[in-house]
């Protein structure tokens, strides 16, 4: 099948980029959207051009790192899924298709479709994790999760940290990545010593990254690729209106 | 603070719109309940003394609720300084993709209306305390423009709320997937209704049922 791209190109992050067209004559129908820019490259490379420039990983959609914006969709049309799996056989043959990077001031672009994510890394430092003891794991019966729990924990822990929610929402913010971290450790018993530093001290570091604020418009949780329930926002709320406003957190 | 706002905004809509219904009990009930709001608690703030004091909460109310919409507009287009060459195609529904342009509909609407039957300047009627005139005035078959004008605007107010209802209970933290079709069909009722009782007064006015 023949694509026509339309490939947004910057050589570094000073440089202000630009849209460039390109055509794939010979694609096939059940190659992946990477390998369909494999293909690209290689065609530019033999003809002594730079290739472009993108994300990738595991390339079975659970690791995060693909990231683009296919069509105005963060990792295209399909639902549920990654960039990495996603299929040429979902594009007709001859179509136009427009690929960008994810566009947010928080995840400036390196190069071409590249983005630095580093941002999502500095909101973990400030309170996604718990402190435990190495060395010495505890007997796992010793500390029981209800089923409920901890099934919404798994779910919330689903999140891979890829940004589409950022790429998806009309504000910019990263809500929905915020309230999937909190209600993956919230729901269990070893995340409540830290719960109400943790959320305080994510949402600002969040904020103070240049992210925007939450309207609830629900874009987030319809372009994520693990499909990570809206309600996470509300847990978020929950626990900042409790760490804060209810007075739970300690002040150091 | 949007959320915190909208909690005093839309309960005095709810007292609003029962207030309007006194319409539909005749000439003397509307009238009596204008001057009735303006004496409740007098011994204690003077004539009109509660009606200021529920005016004031509203401003305060409407001023919040706008800055900080207004400030988190302006936070998120600094959160995205380069729009997409597709266009954003994830896209919440009409209601939520409303909201802002909505929200200053709606503010003129309120602008106007005041003008209309609380000032009495754009009213061709326009006597303090005459409420059941100046309504039959404004909304006259021969002035049908004003109840379709009146009929957009608390439609636009119908998706205002319909999205800012639920969104207040996420705010709040009080939202769940299991809650969340219930939360959104009760939004969406309560506003219809809401809306409903406002509707019935115009337009009963200007078909002449009342």
């Amino acid at each position: 099948m023949k694509v026509n791209l339309r490939v947004w190109r910057q050589h570094d992050a000073v440089d202000k980029g630009r849209m460039v067209e390109y055509v794939v004559e010979d694609a096939s129908e059940d190659m992946s959207f990477l390998e369909l820019l494999d293909v690209l490259n290689e065609k530019l490379i033999l003809s002594g051009e730079e290739p472009v420039a993108f994300d990738h990983d595991c390339r079975e959609g659970i690791c995060g790192t693909c990231s683009m914006v296919v069509d105005g969709h963060p990792h295209g049309p399909e639902k549920a899924t990654t960039v990495c799996q996603l299929h040429m056989r979902k594009f007709n043959d001859g179509a136009t298709i427009t690929v960008e990077p994810f566009r947010a001031g928080a995840f400036p672009v390196i190069k071409d479709l590249v983005v630095d994510r580093g941002a999502f890394d500095k909101i973990i430092q400030a309170g996604g994790y718990i402190s435990a003891n190495t060395g010495s794991a505890p007997e796992a019966h010793s500390t029981p999760v209800p089923k409920a729990n901890a099934d919404r924990s798994f779910a919330a822990a689903n999140c891979i940290g890829c940004g589409a929610c950022v790429a998806a929402c009309p504000n910019g913010s990263a809500s929905l990545f915020l309230g999937a971290k909190l209600t993956h450790l919230g729901e269990m018993p070893q995340g409540q010593p830290e719960r109400w530093e943790r959320v305080v001290n994510m949402v600002e570091t969040h904020d103070d990254a240049g992210f925007g604020g939450c309207t609830n418009t629900g874009a987030c949780a319809t372009a994520c690729p693990k499909e990570i329930p809206l309600d996470v926002i509300s847990q978020l709320n929950h626990d900042y209106l409790k760490a804060t406003v209810g007075g739970r957190r300690k002040k150091a | 603070m949007i959320a915190v706002s909208s909690v005093f905004l839309v309960l005095y809509l709810i007292a609003h719109m029962i207030g309007n219904l006194q319409i539909f009990w005749g000439q003397t009930a509307i009238n009596d309940y204008a001057v009735w709001l303006r004496t409740l608690l007098q011994p204690v703030l003077g004539w009109e003394g509660f009606v200021w004091v529920i005016r004031i909460v509203l401003m305060l109310a409407v001023i919040g609720h706008i800055w900080a919409a207004t400030l988190l507009a302006l936070r998120a287009r600094k959160a995205r300084p380069v729009k997409y060459a597709a266009g954003n195609k994830v896209k919440g529904n009409y209601t939520t993709r409303t909201m802002r342009w909505g929200g200053v509909i709606v503010l003129l609407f309120i602008v106007y209306h005041i003008l209309d039957l609380t000032v009495g300047t754009l009213n061709p009627n326009g006597e303090h305390l005459a409420v059941w005139q100046n309504v039959h005035a404004d909304f006259a078959p021969s002035r049908w423009y004003v109840t379709i004008w009146y009929i957009a605007a608390l439609i636009a107010i119908f998706l205002h709320l319909r999205h800012g209802l639920w969104s207040a209970v996420q705010t709040f933290g009080w939202n769940s997937n299991r809650r969340e079709p219930v939360l959104k069909a009760i939004a969406t009722v309560f506003s219809g209704l809401l809306i409903l009782g406002f509707l019935i007064v115009p337009v009963s006015v200007t078909f002449g049922w009342i």
